[in-house]
């Protein structure tokens, strides 16, 4: 009697936990660069908060804001800005504007070999390369050498960023080699003397952050924490995440939470940059999230 | 006479048996091909669109042919040959490394090895088989490019030559298995024959054993052509993946797997650009069915018979 009350009780817990599950869990999927720091922000906010989750998965922005579309999710994680044609398919599907909220901040660096002397490139200069109209060093002042430009393969949040921002949506030039993840692409260059790069912010011997020039004549500068928070170094992106409805309060409490200086000292950590300078603005970067309420 | 036909019940039993074993084993099949029939209807339906939906043919046909893939972009262009081209070298590099080497050393492991050796060196090279091709372009990636730039004094350290020996790597166990194979598998007695005629050991291997074990060694570059064709992930590390038509073994090539590998994660599906995808998937399988073809007639039809004089 007692076995059988005690499984019926189970039962019941079963029962509860269950149907108590769906509105407790968030959903987020989205860009590849940014699951590591969703699943850190996800593991902490559920040690602070036991009874809610957080899923995470990645796929690449494309398949986050694919999720988004066909509601498999809550939240996109997507590291570009959403595309028009992409926002009319969910006014279309959802009836309102998409919800856009940064929430940290990514600098695309450029790597050279650590032999490389160039002080400096401009914007203008890396557009030439990428496009192709420089092909040697010697048009910028080094040996009489072949550039050997490495980028990202066409699928990657990155690649769309860069040919947006640096290459005025120009195409890349078809010798530019494509490697899969930023991590390859930091190994080429390390290798290879004449090499240039682009890719998220890494450390790593044998390589050089080149300081960028926002034009020919402008002062270079360096990509640190510093300029890339405050968006004086000239190739920074945001990181988004992108909501289709309303937030319902579980969700709000988490975007909340996202914004706030524990989760923006996460994004540090992680190798990425909060959003809004050094998180002493919390109060305006709260007040970005309230307004959509 | 037979101890199955020797009672009736037994005899019995034994139909039932084999009616049972040849129901199962016709249900798996049929099931895996059914499994084919429907990956395949899949690819095909999601390609059609690139003929069939008027708005997509008219953003894909007019550049299909061209040497410009650029299908993220402002005018997407889609040609495909410099992915064909891209894919021809690489294979051919690693065909041109891999089957000598693999028919060789399976010549000496089947004509010339002591046993000891061989039971050595047959499972060895079986395990390499199963070695996963990200390892492989690991390899490729780190060292054997350096290796070869410096070799070579390449322009580009990541080209095709480095994905076309990179694959051979995985190429060359699957043609030693098969070449080894048929190999052993040629009548002791012929070459008895040969010895007896007082042709050397050298002289047996080279003009009766190999002629005579042709088509299971025809087999085995066929097989390894397409595992080199399939070829994504080294491919996708080792070659650059620059869409350049070029025939020159030093510049990167970029080929029709990695393209797949590297761009389906984010297309937008029903876009042009995904159906192109799957029309390369479409182009890649017949590939396959036209080796396995050549495979099937040209092997069964011609050597067969030629070898058995009828």
């Amino acid at each position: 009697m007692l076995r059988l009350r005690s499984s019926l009780l189970l039962c019941f817990l079963l029962w509860l936990c269950s149907c108590h599950a769906p509105d407790a869990t968030i959903t987020i999927r989205g860009s590849d660069t940014m699951v590591a720091l969703g699943q850190k922000w996800a593991e902490i906010y559920m040690s602070k908060f036991p009874d809610e989750t957080v899923q995470v998965n990645g796929g690449g922005s494309g398949t986050g804001i694919a999720a988004l579309i066909n509601r498999t999710a809550d939240i996109c994680q997507s590291s570009r800005p959403m595309k028009p044609k992409e926002r009319q398919r969910i006014r279309e599907k959802f009836g309102r504007d998409v919800i856009e909220i940064p929430v940290a901040k990514d600098g695309i660096v450029i790597y050279v070999n650590e032999r490389n002397p160039i002080a400096k490139l401009s914007l203008s200069q890396l557009r030439q390369i990428y496009t192709g109209k420089i092909q040697n060093w010697k048009e910028l002042g080094w040996e009489d050498q072949r550039i050997i430009v490495y980028g990202r393969e066409n699928s990657s949040g990155t690649y769309e960023f860069f040919k947006k921002e640096v290459l005025k949506g120009d195409d890349f030039a078809a010798f530019v080699q494509t490697l899969p993840g930023t991590a390859a692409i930091v190994n080429a260059v390390s290798k290879d003397v004449y090499a240039i790069g682009y890719g998220g912010n890494a450390y790593s011997r044998g390589i050089r952050l080149m300081p960028i020039s926002r034009t020919d004549t402008s002062a270079a500068i360096e990509a640190n924490e510093i300029t890339i928070a405050q968006g004086t170094y000239p190739i920074s992106r945001n990181l988004y995440f992108y909501l289709a409805r309303e937030p319902n309060p579980t969700i709000q409490r988490f975007l909340d939470w996202v914004l706030s200086a524990e989760a923006q000292s996460i994004v540090a950590a992680q190798g990425f940059f909060p959003v809004k300078g050094l998180v002493a603005q919390l109060d305006s970067a709260r007040s970005t999230s309230s307004q959509f309420q | 006479m037979n101890k199955f036909s020797s009672t009736p019940a037994v005899n019995q039993r034994a139909k039932a048996v084999d009616q049972v074993m040849r129901g199962v084993i016709t249900t798996l099949a049929l099931v895996s091909f059914s499994f084919i029939f429907l990956i395949l209807l899949f690819t095909f339906k999601e390609a059609k669109d690139v003929f069939f939906d008027a708005e997509t043919r008219q953003a894909v046909l007019p550049t299909l042919l061209s040497t410009n893939w650029q299908p993220v972009s402002e005018n997407p262009k889609y040609g495909i040959v410099p992915l064909l081209i891209g894919t021809l070298k690489t294979t051919l590099i690693a065909m041109v490394i891999a089957i000598p080497v693999g028919v060789l050393a399976a010549l000496y492991t089947a004509c010339f090895a002591p046993i000891w050796l061989r039971e050595i060196i047959k499972p060895v090279v079986e395990l390499l088989a199963g070695f996963p091709s990200v390892v492989i372009g690991f390899f490729a990636l780190f060292v054997l490019a350096g290796a070869l730039q410096t070799l070579t004094g390449a322009e580009f350290r990541l080209n095709a030559l480095v994905g076309g020996v990179a694959i051979s790597f995985s190429a060359i166990p699957i043609i030693f298995t098969i070449a080894e194979d048929a190999l052993s598998s040629v009548p002791k007695s012929i070459q008895e024959a040969s010895y007896g005629l007082g042709a050397t050991q050298w002289e047996t291997a080279f003009y009766i054993t190999l002629p005579a074990a042709y088509p299971g060694i025809f087999a085995g570059a066929l097989l390894g052509f397409g595992r080199a064709v399939g070829e994504t992930m080294i491919v996708l590390m080792a070659t650059g993946n620059a869409p350049i038509s070029s025939w020159t073994l030093t510049d990167s090539a970029r080929t029709l797997t990695a393209t797949i590998g590297a761009e389906m994660a984010e297309v937008v599906f029903g876009d042009p650009h995904y159906n192109v995808l799957f029309l390369i998937g479409v182009v890649l399988f017949l590939f396959a069915l036209l080796l396995n073809s050549i495979a099937e007639f040209y092997i069964k039809a011609k050597l067969m018979r030629k070898f058995r004089g009828s």
